[in-house]
């Protein structure tokens, strides 16, 4: 049995004007996203992982309609999110909602806590004053802040407490899915550890569906039921989060997990030369994105790679674990 | 006094430093006592979270801090037996960059954007070396290579705009190797960069201290990161050294509460899903610190002896807790931590 899901990208390709010549016209284009698919279904959490620049957070920018999209198609709960129109594009928007890195730029220096919590409920109308204030004190209390706050400037609080505020902001329309874009890497790691055990006790108690982007990548493993590696616009592997980083089937994915730094193994094991960056994408290679950088490229991976189905015993039917590689080495 | 000039001194000594920074509200206790050792050849790491006196205590080794601004109301400080509040100028400019160099945080702020990459290398060189334009050059040349940069004579001639972060970064560390300093203070050089970036750069790091035998003062508030490349830990709080000792001992048998707490809040050690550990309450304001243990209102441990500063107490094995309730207890305590 498999839940229609919340949230479906297909095909979606994100490209901006890289450079234009005299006249204005476009000759290059930087190559943002690049034919992703991916879907969230009602009360998962899909974790999005990679570098800094492989386009995770234009990924989701362009989901919620901050960026348009080049090509593809952004389906909320079926309906076509760019393409509608009113109260549908209305409802459909407060659905989803989203959470920043930087809780100093993404709050109005100048509003009240109160104010800030219910600016999208005043920004659609219809409630009184009081019944915002009411609603923001609800809110206000449901992430973890006193009622005394309210009427507090952001400024007067610490970041972990403007996190919080930022995520009462996003549930003030109920929506059904949270995006959150590095949530907590600008916060220390004793506050991270409250905001995220704070968005699992929201996901628990009220359902919420999780999109959440983090370079982090033992964060992720913790917060994520499922998935996607992303390398350079495009997912490189895919699949429930003990399958990927348990099990990585692709080279980057392997080089990704090997580089982060734990207290029980010594990163200097990892091989010097595949800790490289990301090459340009003005223009895009042909072929498989990471065979300059992968240790182990043998001729074939000069041909367009195909998201293939890991064939491994016990593999779930609903999340297939795919990666973007035509070895699938083990590991 | 013979057996002083026979042994080296210390890169960097730190003696129960206090520090403040007298603002209209009152002064800020930056530091309390503070008490850190950097051997020859040492890798030491300074782990703490924001605001608990990390930079603070490296920039006043350094003179760094703006003058007039602070006010040192006890302890010492020693860079390689000399002490850098009785410098002027000058000597500063000497030691800076020659004896000890820093790498921060964010690459593209220590870099002058107008000025080409291999220019900013030969003038530092040039400044602590007497070496001439042509030899400058081939000298920064081949530390950009040994950085593992590619096409280091391209580089030479790039702004810094042109260059990623992790590339930065790397220039960055060239020039603060370029000399051949005796210590150097690295402030948080990875929380910018990727973890793919980071593990190049730490092993460049650690590399090059460890051929050169430079000794290294490593800062951030990652204890993993730390982990990696770090001889010896100090654990910071509230402007307090609350535990030291070897890094695995560290790790394995943490002895104060907030350095327990600090390894239970990482995702790493909880399954999936389950609520990570928190600490409770916020770090005490440092205008008017709580009396006794700064730690005392967010422990779990605390009692009545807490209302008193703790001291150091030194266990086997070189570490060493500034906490009561392992005052009366030499004998260690088996891992608490679930690993």
């Amino acid at each position: 049995m498999k839940a229609a899901p919340l949230l479906s990208v297909e095909n979606l390709t994100v490209r901006f004007p890289g450079a234009t010549n005299w006249y204005g016209r476009v000759t290059s284009q930087v190559h943002a996203v690049n034919n992703v698919d991916l879907c969230v279904l009602p009360g998962e959490s899909l974790g999005i992982v990679g570098e800094s620049g492989c386009g995770k957070s234009t990924l989701v920018q362009a989901v919620i309609g901050l960026v348009g999209l080049t090509s593809g198609r952004v389906l909320v709960d079926g309906h076509d999110f760019a393409g509608a129109n009113g109260t549908l594009k209305r409802d459909l928007r407060q659905k989803m909602q989203i959470v920043f890195q930087d809780p100093q730029s993404s709050l109005d220096p100048r509003l009240p806590v109160w104010r800030l919590i219910t600016e999208p409920l005043h920004i659609r109308g219809g409630m009184p004053t009081a019944a915002l204030r009411a609603r923001a004190e609800e809110l206000a209390i449901s992430v973890g802040l006193r009622s005394d706050q309210l009427d507090r400037l952001p400024h007067e609080f610490s970041g972990g407490q403007r996190q919080r505020i930022a995520i009462a902001r996003a549930l003030s329309t109920d929506p059904e899915l949270l995006i959150l874009d590095e949530p907590t890497s600008a916060l220390d790691v004793s506050v991270q550890a409250q905001i995220i055990n704070l968005l699992l006790k929201l996901q628990r108690e009220l359902g919420l569906s999780y999109l959440f982007i983090s370079h982090d990548v033992s964060l992720v493993r913790h917060f994520c039921d499922r998935v996607a590696v992303m390398y350079l616009g495009q997912i490189v592997e895919t699949g429930t989060a003990e399958a990927v980083f348990d099990d990585p089937a692709h080279p980057y994915t392997r080089t990704l997990l090997a580089s982060v730094p734990s207290l029980k193994n010594s990163l200097l094991d990892v091989d010097a030369s595949l800790t490289g960056e990301l090459p340009n994408n003005r223009r895009l290679p042909a072929g498989c994105y990471y065979r300059e950088r992968c240790g182990s490229a043998v001729p074939g991976c000069e041909l367009p790679q195909a998201l293939l189905t890991v064939r491994k015993a016990g593999a779930e039917k609903a999340s297939p674990h795919q990666a973007r590689c035509h070895l699938h080495i083990p590991a | 006094m013979t057996a002083h000039s026979v042994q080296r001194p210390h890169a960097l000594s730190i003696e129960n430093l206090s520090l403040e920074f007298p603002t209209y509200a009152g002064a800020i206790k930056a530091l309390d006592g503070v008490t850190i050792k950097v051997g020859n050849a040492e890798i030491v790491g300074l782990v703490g979270e924001s605001g608990c006196g990390k930079s603070v205590s490296t920039m006043a080794a350094t003179r760094l801090l703006p003058e007039g601004r602070y006010k040192i109301t006890q302890g010492s400080i020693r860079l390689f037996g000399r002490d850098p509040m009785a410098m002027d100028e000058e000597e500063l400019q000497q030691v800076r960059g020659k004896l000890v160099s820093t790498i921060f945080q964010e690459p593209m702020n220590a870099l002058n954007p107008t000025i080409r990459i291999g220019q900013q290398l030969v003038s530092v060189i040039r400044r602590h070396e007497a070496l001439g334009r042509k030899a400058a050059e081939a000298v920064a040349v081949n530390i950009l290579a040994d950085m593992l940069i590619p096409e280091p004579a391209r580089i030479m001639q790039a702004y810094p705009f042109e260059l990623s972060g992790g590339m930065r970064q790397r220039v960055l560390i060239a020039m603060a190797f370029s000399c051949n300093p005796g210590l150097i203070i690295a402030d948080e050089p990875t929380t910018a960069l990727d973890v793919t970036v980071q593990a190049a750069i730490l092993r460049l790091i650690q590399g090059r201290a460890r051929r050169t035998g430079t000794s290294v003062v490593f800062i951030s508030h990652n204890i993993a990161v730390v982990s990696q490349i770090c001889d010896r830990l100090y654990i910071m709080y509230a402007g307090r050294i609350v535990e030291s000792g070897p890094t695995r001992a560290v790790l394995d048998r943490p002895q104060h509460p907030y350095t327990r707490a600090l390894l239970r809040c990482l995702p790493e050690r909880v399954r999936p899903k389950e609520p990570l550990e928190s600490i409770p309450g916020t770090v005490p304001n440092l205008l008017d610190p709580p009396p006794g243990c700064f730690y005392r209102p967010r422990c779990p441990e605390a009692d009545t002896r807490c209302m008193e500063k703790p001291h150091e107490t030194a266990l086997p094995g070189g570490q060493a807790v500034s906490c009561w309730q392992r005052a009366g207890h030499p004998s260690l305590p088996s891992s608490e931590v679930p690993s």
